[in-house]
């Protein structure tokens, strides 16, 4: 799959990162390379293989309904850019 | 009773599905052990997994799976033993992971149904596709400060039930009906409070319109997060006329996603949801598979309270009360079990009319709620008992209620008390007949010559010299031989 | 006095306990050497007050008889593992000045067994890459120098490039390492130190800046095998605030080097000769199998056949994952932020400017792979092609009880030998893979110099949990392959 530059520029907007007309073209030709080595993949035959998304080889714990933490809110905003009477802040967002 | 609409080219239907999100009633968060409790200061029931640090991992809530299993049975649904968490990755503000994690391709809750009960007493079933359970996200402020959004991370990470029908409405009023059962389902089973107000049951309705006898769908729109009942029937409404004019003009309807400004009563399409979504669904890694055991669910199962739809079915075969009553004392627990404690022992009928009466007029009047009623069941069961043994007439009742409501006291101490106790000596209403009929020559005479409507007006005034208290009935038989003969 | 810096964690710990010292004594030494080899830019921050404190409380806990296991011995954490009230960047400039208000377990367990820390260890940006020269904070320099051009300064791997340059050059006695794709294990290679990737879910990764969820593991990175194992000892352990952490105690690995593998069956996979590679790592590799014959163990040939696409495999999973969990890097909490007129101006332009070219690249890729359309033909075939990687190893253990392969296709590369083919330079982790796909334990050993003067590295990958056996047949090589070359001033 190669790709051109609209279609970096639809990721990188997917992905909120900006990116400047300039690079695009230097990105769309990395990104196509990668994309290339691993297509690799499409040789394999994987019919009948269940996808596998952990090794690990448990099922899912489970912890008790009970409330074990909240109440720091000064440690929750201590790192915070921007917050304002107990609330973090953003750019208004219009809806 | 379909519910068509009248266009200038023809008649159309709609087309409604509802995916209502549910908050879990529970102590934590579904991944975090910060409280889910409304109305805290801002911030103060966040971790720092829902405010999502660096390196912070969710770990689940059992009571969250078992809400959500619990739900699944009162809504007669395929519960998935092994379901998957997956992450729905989107930027906003109040998404502090960057990503919901919520259930996509593997849900916990499959295929179930809800039994819609109309008001002329018959029932419509209607589909539902899906529960999964998914994180809430936090709440943005838009009107603290001219220029910025405040974010509160209260909200972050609450369990939140998805609750996905079928597209099977037809109407408003359906989509109406389809909340309340539901709300009343959720409210029977516990697992959610379905206060639309404070957001613990939200909204949204997929709404798309058809020419009469057509059979495809057409687009759909979405309008998000309708906070009551009434608002989500007045956006389908309007949302359907759009659409119908829309097609009407030429024009064609884009798939979006809409507001409903409650204000003007319409919708509008949302600025903040415009560009085309890609949620790139993946399982998430950080959790692993969620599987369950059938004997897990089985005790759920086993521990289910009565649904309204099987104690709507009792109380018509028990009590002999018709569909339309049945539906409305079934509706909430409560009010069904403030009936079942009146009418336990007590014809049923004259306790259902009780409860439905005056006692849900004096709720009204005065707004109280059945939580923390202005007359207690047991009471109102002792003054059902009061008129079968002949204590209060059905008229001295209706006073002795009315006390009840204002002193709380109960029906016996308020006989005592103000001496309502009714007059059955036979001696004493014999006496008050006599003199009214002596201080009322020319009417007797009138009633003897055939005016016997007259006799009420006799009654009237027997009841009226015994302050109410005489026996009705030995009253107007006593009445009727003295002056007829 | 002895050379302070020079001992193991395990001749220190005795050496403590037997009061030779104090842990201010040792902890002083390793202060003069960090800033003695500031210059290799190990350390993104230093926190030597904090440490010469802690050394202090040490000494008091010895005397009173509570010391722990790690009890006065300085080490260093990588600058992924978060640290309440100091700095944690995961060497990202969109991380800089975060002081996290919690402690991250694995840490938060070392100190709890009386470990010194002396700061925050440079790293590959977020872990991404195999040359720490991703750091936002600058690269680190290998101290080994290659015999031929000793000006030349060299990478010491990635991305625990810090941890493994500290503990080579004698600043920490040990330090932790994360690894995702090899990350431990290639750098201790290029760095002639040990290091191990214990089984995924053993050590927990609560606090650990996440960079592909299903892979990485923390592990220790240290001048011995022994000093791995009292390491492990330390870290490892369940975690109930990590849902992929098993509830399995950790046991003694220490107690594992017996240093009888007789009768052992030692897996030398087929394909694991690319290529390229080099003919010294051959003859190491030729010679760590006659080690382990001589020490009467069985070396049996055995196929992994899906090795070919563990690389692949790895580059849309840890993409695809790495583009999600960076997701919460957007300016609104914490870290930097770059102002917009609208939030998602604020987002694009704070990631812009707040993640380097590798980690932004890697977050596109990722970003790719799980959009509309391309999930199943990318994603879902990369997760059912890990799973036959996975079972290769499962197969090849039903005969096997540990395998033997090379850590790394070369020695360390120079810190100028710019390769901006990512596909290439992505080629360093062609070993470390595929274990790392499998979630297996994985150590790597130095086991001889190249020509160069440079060390080269082992691996040995055993099965899920049973680092004991790893541990023991490493210890089995490490006497055999008697490393004592040191790097350049030590
Ligand atoms: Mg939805
Ligand atoms: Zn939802």
């Amino acid at each position: 799959m190669s790709l051109d530059k609209d279609a970096v520029r639809a990721i990188a907007n997917l992905a909120r990162i900006e990116v400047r007309d300039e690079e695009l073209d230097h990105l769309a030709g990395e990104l196509s390379n990668i994309l290339h080595f691993v297509e690799q993949l499409s040789e394999v035959n994987t019919d009948g293989v269940l996808p596998m998304s952990s090794v690990a080889a448990m099922t899912l714990p489970m912890r008790k309904d009970a409330v074990t933490d909240g109440g720091i809110p000064d440690l929750v905003l201590a790192n915070a850019p921007e917050a304002e009477d107990g609330f973090f802040t953003v750019p208004k967002v219009v809806e | 009773m379909a519910y068509i609409i009248q266009g200038e080219t023809g008649d159309w239907e709609i087309v409604i599905g509802l995916e209502v999100h549910a908050q879990v009633i529970s102590k934590a968060k579904l991944f975090s052990g910060a409280a889910t409790e409304f109305g805290a200061e801002p911030n103060t029931q966040v971790s720092f997994v829902d405010a999502a640090m660096p390196g912070m991992l969710p770990v689940i809530n059992e009571i969250c799976v078992e809400q959500a299993v619990r739900t699944g049975l009162g809504l007669r649904a395929k519960i998935n033993l092994t379901s998957v968490f997956a992450r729905k990755n989107y930027f906003y503000a109040d998404l502090p992971q960057g990503y919901q994690i919520s259930q996509f391709d593997q849900p916990i809750v499959g295929e179930g149904e809800l039994i819609l009960d109309l008001p002329d007493g018959s029932t419509r079933t209607v589909g539902i596709e899906r529960l999964h359970l998914e994180q809430d996200a936090g709440k943005s402020i838009h009107d603290m400060h001219p220029s910025k959004s405040f974010i509160d991370l209260n909200r972050s990470g609450v369990a939140l039930m998805e609750i996905v029908s079928k597209p099977d409405l037809r109407s408003p009023e359906e989509a109406g009906l389809y909340l309340t059962k539901l709300r009343s389902i959720l409210r029977y089973l516990g697992t959610c409070d379905g206060n639309m107000q404070e957001g613990s049951m939200r909204c949204d309705a997929n709404v798309s319109v058809r020419p009469v006898g057509a059979t495809e769908l057409r687009t759909r729109c979405e309008i998000k997060n309708v906070n009551s009942i009434r608002f989500v029937q007045q956006a389908i409404e309007y949302e359907a006329r759009r659409h119908i004019d829309v097609y009407e003009s030429g024009g064609t309807i884009r798939q979006e996603t809409r507001l409903f400004d409650s204000g003007k009563c319409e919708t509008r399409s949302m600025r903040s949801k415009e560009h085309a979504h890609d949620y790139r669904y993946f399982p998430d890694p950080d959790l692993l598979p969620l599987v369950i055991e059938q004997s897990f669910v089985d005790g759920i199962e086993a521990g289910l309270p009565e649904l309204p739809d099987d104690k709507k079915a009792r109380f018509m075969a028990e009590y002999g009360l018709n569909a339309y009553d049945a539906g409305v004392l079934v509706a909430e627990r409560i009010s069904a079990d403030f009936f079942e404690t009146v009418a336990k022992g007590r014809d049923a009928k004259i306790a259902c009319n009780w409860v439905m009466g005056d006692f849900f007029a004096a709720l009204n009047a005065t707004g109280k709620t059945i939580e923390n009623p202005p007359v207690s069941a047991a009471d109102l069961g002792a003054l059902i008992d009061l008129i079968k043994d002949g204590t209060l007439s059905g008229r001295l009742a209706k006073d002795v209620f009315a006390l009840m409501v204002e002193t709380g006291k109960a029906p016996a101490v308020l006989v005592e008390e103000k001496g309502l106790r009714q007059v059955t000596d036979t001696g004493a209403i014999e006496a008050a007949i006599d003199a009214v009929i002596a201080a009322n020559p020319d009417k007797v005479q009138q009633v003897r010559d055939g005016k016997t409507t007259l006799l009420g007006w006799f009654v009237g005034q027997v009841m009226k010299s015994t302050q109410g208290k005489a026996n009705p009935a030995m009253v107007n038989e006593m009445l009727s031989k003295k002056v007829l003969g | 006095m002895t050379n302070l810096t020079n001992l193991t964690l395990a001749e220190a710990r005795d050496k403590l306990a037997k009061g030779e010292f104090t842990a201010v004594e040792l902890t002083q030494a390793h202060l003069k050497a960090m800033e003695a080899k500031r210059a290799l830019n190990a350390f993104i921050i230093e926190t030597p007050e904090l440490a010469l404190e802690e050394a202090k409380a040490s000494d008091l806990r010895r005397q009173a008889g509570t010391a722990g296991a790690m009890d006065g011995l300085p080490i260093g954490i990588k600058d992924l593992f978060c640290t309440k009230g100091v700095q944690t960047t995961a060497a990202s400039h969109i991380l800089e000045g975060f002081k996290p208000q919690y402690e991250s377990t694995v840490s938060g367990k070392l100190k709890q067994a009386g470990a010194v820390s002396l700061g925050k260890l440079n790293l590959d940006e977020f872990a991404m890459g195999s040359s720490n020269k991703t750091s936002y904070f600058g690269a680190v320099e290998n101290p080994w120098k290659r015999t031929s051009d000793p000006k030349a300064k060299l990478v010491p791997g990635g991305s625990s490039g810090g941890s493994a340059a500290a503990v080579a050059a004698r600043m920490v006695m040990a330090a932790t390492g994360t690894d995702t794709g090899g990350s431990i294990r290639q750098p201790a290679a290029f760095c002639g130190i040990t290091g191990i990737k214990p089984t995924y879910g053993r050590c927990s990764r609560w606090g650990v800046v996440a960079f592909a969820s299903s892979l990485d593991q923390a592990g220790p990175m240290a001048r011995s095998v022994r000093d791995c194992a009292i390491m492990l000892g330390a870290m490892a352990g369940f975690d109930p605030k990590d849902s992929t952490s098993v509830n399995m105690a950790a046991p003694d690995f220490e107690k594992a080097l017996t240093g009888d593998i007789r009768g052992l069956k030692v897996g030398i996979p087929r394909e694991y000769r690319p290529d390229g590679l080099s003919d010294e790592v051959t003859q190491v590799w030729e010679r760590g199998i006659e080690w382990l014959k001589a020490a009467g163990a069985t070396p049996v040939e055995i196929s992994l056949p899906h090795t070919k696409y563990a690389l692949a495999t790895y580059y849309i999973i840890a993409p695809a994952e790495c583009s999600s969990n960076l997701a919460r890097y957007d300016g609104l909490r914490y870290g930097l932020r770059v102002p917009g007129k609208t939030l998602d101006e604020m987002y694009a332009k704070t990631r812009a400017a707040g993640f380097g070219a590798e980690v932004r690249r890697r977050i596109l890729v990722g970003t790719y792979v799980l959009s509309a359309g391309y999930y199943d033909a990318y994603y879902a075939k990369a997760q059912k092609v890990r799973r036959l990687i996975a079972e290769d190893f499962r197969k090849a253990f039903e005969t096997v009880d540990v395998i033997l392969t090379p850590t790394a296709p070369t020695a360390a590369f120079g810190l100028d030998e710019t390769n901006d083919d990512p596909v290439t330079m992505w080629l360093n982790d062609v070993f470390t893979i595929p274990t790392s796909m499998a979630g297996l334990p994985g150590l790597s050993l130095p086991a001889g110099l190249s020509a160069d003067g440079l060390p080269l590295g082992l691996q040995l990958i055993g099965r899920p949990f049973d680092e004991e056996t790893v541990f023991k047949v490493a210890g089995v090589m490490e006497s055999a392959a008697n490393f004592t070359a040191v790097p350049e001033g030590v």
